[in-house]
């Protein structure tokens, strides 16, 4: 290690020049969190020391805006709701007992930012992420989603943007032998320069399976195993310049990581038959922050200490100093915790699947993480101060001024409202309608992804879940959906981030699952901002108390934050990932009737309400202004349960929610969903619900579903709803010999020119792929 | 049939007078194959199992093929792909061992499955290679193929020309060989199964599967192996004229290589 040339900055260097500049500024540390730093050690820290600092307290590692406010998600919680949590927040993700044995992981994480800057990479690595999350578990991944948000779909930038994020996700996920089962995506001029790229993955385990992230037994190793660390995703490290004097390094390292998806595939396997062997004694992933992460976690959450020599790591990049190797963001790497006796099956496992490891050191009881580099000294920190007692800022929030004016710009009546079509005309603007960038077919996505390995996906887009099965024996399995509607949060933070959370449970209960968990993703723009803090505090508590109120607790997730591009933030985009539990998979409800269903009844579950506002309609009419639709959780919960026990007791072939796009875009996808259409009245709902037709088609009202019964089974579907006093109304009937979707007095669209426009709209923008 | 074969050839499709048990038939061991970046080899197990027979695990460095009566070859990306799709996992150790299996007088009943029918173009037990899609995407999808050779130990319980669904996924399923080869496939009935209503890759000819001369090794780029169990299969044939994810079209491929097996034994 000789041949190196840095000026090793030790600890003792650092106790004896403690007026040494050092670039905290550039790191990203504000003046009170160095100040903090330096009160902590009693000194300045060593350039390694601030690397470390400087990553672990970051807004994306420490969530120091975020976290007072995150904790009402571990607050707003029954005992009930904690019933079959085994594993809560906190952890790499949480973990739900299903029943017989096995348990769930899920979790939703951010990858937007380095998707903007390189689209394939970006959305690659941010699967290649939440997976090693899954993984460090103990669970085996089954399935991924991705919600994904873009900028206009007409804009040039978005076609660079598109299929780079596309073919990352399905270049890394399709490699992994991961089913890609659902997500969203949508187009919007507020994700111009700042796309948002959510992953999920789902894993499953037995109990005994369950992994956790802490180094515990004194004298136990630990080992980095996986790719080689190099300099990619270093960012900010670059700037520890003053580290280095070698005139040939890099000078600036790339600040995207660049993901090898076959490295890990064979470190999930590799991974699995470590666990399976009960070889390690705790496991981390090396996700943002690097070996600062993994060491300083894994060490506080056992017997807090720990000892390293970071000259034992292996490297693709000889030149990296050891800042940058403590803050590289290498994919495809983990550390472990083993036992001196179980080191030899250890080396064993690796040795089968080829995978390089080092042994960097051991786990001590002296509760500091010393870092030695060629037998010096360079880091000595008690590693709580780096993993948790990070800065926690109360930001200051207040609704913003405009909030009024926002909510007052109604639809009904505004410029935008120009004209309602009627009859023929309707018939149009429901194809362009149903065209339009946020309604029209997604098959160009999710047709380049995998839906079909592992064999166990029972459902998967366009369908409202994907669900994945768990037990061969019984079916037992998951359903998983999710959702956001960043129109209605910028409308009112907390209700709208309510309607996200009543979406998401209604499409698991929609395909027959009983939801169970949530994990959220929360987009926001810059918490400096008191407008968009204001917004964040107020979608949390929604999502906090919408979860009371559902009985279905938070799990985990991710904040994402500074989404915005100059001063202009995104629209807050709280995504909720809901999972549910299914007895039997194979009793899941699709989307759409089938030629099968000829003459069986549609109905409509819930009432409609003038709540155009915020919806796919203004959208399409250029308006966002208003209140969105009213949120009443306790309807939802009644819906849910209904649906659940109607897919149980086979009362109904299929069920679509009525949500973006309101009643006829869930008609025209339910006719679209096979190709078989239907002939629907809604005189007598509208009456009902004292709204003309055109509201009854195209509101937004919460709480309602679309469903087709079979004759044989009416008396019974009326029966119960009817019991739980529940509003349904019979709209029509399916019509398998007819090719459209006749309404009764207004229009009638012909199915294959509404199939034409519908999914002509990505394959003219993005260049056509081959049909699904 | 047997006729037709030259006498150092074991018949390759069997009597069917008699069913065979399914005690018997669980005497049948097909090893599937798994490399580093293989990704379908639980489920071509299970489909093995399925079908009725015994799935025995085979390790890429394998030094011997465990006394198995076929092999299937499953689909991934076997070390990444990286170089070209199925190159490095040609040259591994299990390989060679299924090469001479294949090329054997017994005649090893082989069958590959995307990345293993790229494996085997790149092991030349079949001619040709694929190359990237024409469209230079992924696509999945679910795909009609038609039975044109009904003669191999895979294909024999379908009829020639019979149309089946099963999904397709790949990135690099574009079949292209030689113009003479392609003609000599065609000439010798060695096409087995053919895209119909729509070609997903560019593949030559509509080319989805073929054989070798013999007819015991068979590749193809569709994926059987996840069409065999009602409700997580593919959706047969479009838009909904049957059960959703009800199709299990591609049983019969595990079930004619296990009967086949077992009226041989």
């Amino acid at each position: 290690m000789s041949e190196k040339q840095f000026n090793l900055d030790t600890v003792e260097h650092a106790a004896a020049t403690p007026d040494t500049e050092l670039p905290w500024a550039e790191l990203g540390l504000k003046e009170n969190e160095f100040n903090d730093v330096v009160e902590l050690l009693g000194r300045r820290p060593t350039a390694a020391e601030l690397a470390m600092y400087s990553v672990m307290w970051s807004e994306h590692c420490s969530y120091k805006s975020s976290k007072i406010h995150l904790k009402q998600f571990g607050q707003k919680v029954t005992d009930e709701m904690k019933k079959d949590l085994m594993v809560g927040m906190g952890e790499n993700a949480g973990v739900t007992n299903i029943g017989n044995g096995w348990a769930v992981t899920f979790k939703i994480e951010s990858h937007n930012h380095p998707s903007y800057v390189e689209p394939y990479q970006g959305a690659a690595t941010g699967v290649g992420g939440i997976v090693r999350d899954i993984i460090s578990m103990g669970a085996r991944p089954v399935a991924v989603m991705d919600p994904l948000r873009f900028g206009a779909i007409d804009h040039p930038d978005t076609a660079r943007v598109v299929p780079g994020v596309v073919s990352g996700v399905g270049g890394y996920g399709n490699s992994l032998g991961l089913p890609n089962i659902g997500g969203e995506v949508e187009f919007d001029e507020c994700y111009q320069a700042n796309p948002l790229v959510n992953a999920l993955a789902v894993g499953i385990m037995r109990h005994e399976d369950i992994r956790l992230a802490n180094a515990s037994g004194v004298g136990n190793k630990v080992i980095l195993f996986g790719a080689r660390t190099g300099g990619d995703g270093i960012g900010g490290a670059s700037v520890l310049a003053s580290e280095s004097f070698d005139d040939t390094k890099p000078s600036k390292r790339p600040a995207v990581q660049v993901g090898d998806p076959f490295a890990e595939k064979v470190l999930i396997e590799c991974c699995l038959e470590l666990f399976k062997g009960s070889v390690v004694e705790g496991i981390q992933d090396l996700g943002a922050a690097g070996i600062s992460c993994a060491t300083s976690e894994l060490a506080s959450n056992g017997e807090g200490g720990m000892h390293v020599d970071l000259t034992k790591v292996l490297l693709r990049d000889p030149t990296l100093t050891p800042g940058e190797i403590l803050m590289s963001e290498s994919q495809e790497r983990m550390m472990a915790v083993v036992t001196p006796e179980k080191l030899a099956t250890f080396e064993e496992i690796m040795k089968k699947w080829d995978v390089e490891y080092s042994v960097l050191g051991e786990v001590t009881d002296t509760g500091r993480l010393i870092i030695e580099w060629d037998g010096e000294v360079i880091v000595d920190v008690d590693p709580k101060t780096v993993a948790h007692d990070g800065p926690t800022y109360e930001r200051p929030y207040s609704r913003p001024e405009w909030q009024d004016d926002v909510q007052a710009n109604h639809f009904t009546g505004s410029d935008a409202d120009d004209a309602r079509p009627e009859g023929a005309e309707l018939a149009k603007a429901i194809c362009d309608f149903m065209a339009s960038p946020n309604l029209c077919d997604k098959s160009w996505v999710t047709n380049q992804y995998d839906r079909y390995v592992q064999g166990n996906t029972a459902l998967s887009q366009p369908d409202d879940s994907g669900v994945i099965r768990v037990d061969e024996e019984t079916g037992a399995g998951v359903a998983l959906a999710t959702d956001a509607s960043p129109r209605y949060t910028y409308l009112d933070p907390y209700e709208g981030a309510r309607a996200s959370l009543a979406e998401a449970y209604r499409n698991v209960s929609t395909v027959g699952a009983r939801p169970v968990a949530v994990s959220d993703c929360l987009n926001f723009g810059s918490p400096e901002d008191p407008d968009v803090m204001w917004q964040f505090v107020e979608a949390v508590r929604g999502i906090a108390d919408g979860c009371m109120e559902l009985g279905v607790p938070v799990t985990g997730g991710n904040v994402s934050l500074y989404n915005q591009t100059g001063g202009k933030a995104i629209n807050p985009t709280p995504v909720v990932a809901m999972m549910g539990v299914m007895d039997d998979v194979t009793r899941r409800t699709p989307s759409g009737w089938q030629k099968t269903h000829d003459g069986q009844a549609i109905y409509l579950l819930g009432t409609t309400a003038d709540e155009l506002d915020g919806s796919e309609w203004a959208r399409f009419k250029g308006h966002l202004g208003g209140l969105p639709p009213k949120v009443d959780l306790a309807v939802e919960k009644e819906l849910g349960d209904i649906l659940v026990n109607l897919s149980r007791d086979g009362m109904i072939d299929s069920a679509h929610d009525v949500s973006s796009g309101g009643l006829i875009a869930a008609l025209s996808e339910a006719c679209l969903r096979f190709n078989v259409g239907a002939r629907i009245g809604l005189g007598e709902v509208a009456e009902r619900d004292g709204v003309d037709t055109f509201t009854l088609l195209f509101s937004e009202s919460m709480g309602r579903v679309v469903v087709s019964v079979p004759r044989s089974e009416e008396v019974r579907f009326k029966d119960m709803c009817t019991a739980r006093n529940f509003p349904f109304a019979r709209i029509g009937v399916v019509d398998a010999e007819s090719g459209e979707l006749a309404i009764q007095g207004e229009t009638t669209v012909k199915l294959d020119e509404l199939r034409a426009a519908w999914s002509a709209t990505m394959p003219d923008r993005f260049g056509e792929v081959a049909q699904g | 049939m047997a006729e037709s074969l030259s006498a150092t050839e074991v018949p390759l499709v069997g009597d069917f007078s008699q069913t065979p048990s399914n005690d018997s038939l669980k005497d049948v061991r097909v090893g599937v194959i798994t490399f580093p970046g293989t990704l379908d080899d639980r489920d071509a197990s299970r489909a093995v199992r399925a079908a009725g027979g015994t799935a025995v695990e085979l390790w890429h460095d394998d030094a011997d093929l465990k006394n198995v009566d076929a092999v299937i070859i499953p689909g991934g990306f076997s070390y990444g792909d990286y170089l070209r799709a199925g190159a490095i996992a040609a040259k591994a150790a299990v390989m060679s061992k299924v090469i001479d299996a294949a090329q054997s007088d017994n005649a090893l009943p082989v069958l590959g499955i995307c990345n293993g029918f790229q494996i085997l173009t790149e092991s030349h037990l079949l001619p040709g290679s694929m190359i990237k899609n024409d469209h230079r995407k992924f696509i999945c999808r679910d795909q009609i193929l038609r039975i044109d050779n009904n003669e191999t130990p895979w294909t024999s319980e379908f009829e020639k020309g019979q149309e089946i669904v099963v999904p397709l996924k790949n990135q690099d399923g574009q079949y292209v060989a030689e113009q003479k080869v392609l003609d000599a496939l065609e000439a010798e009935n060695r096409v087995v199964f053919r895209y119909v209503g729509f070609n997903p890759n560019g593949s030559r000819n509509d080319i989805a599967g073929i054989t070798n001369a013999r007819g015991n090794v068979v590749g193809l780029m569709p994926h059987p192996e996840h069409a065999i169990e009602a409700g997580f299969g593919p959706s047969s044939s479009g838009f909904g004229d049957v059960d959703l994810r009800g199709g299990a079209d591609g049983l019969g491929i595990f079930t004619s290589a296990l009967h086949n097996i077992i009226n041989v034994k």
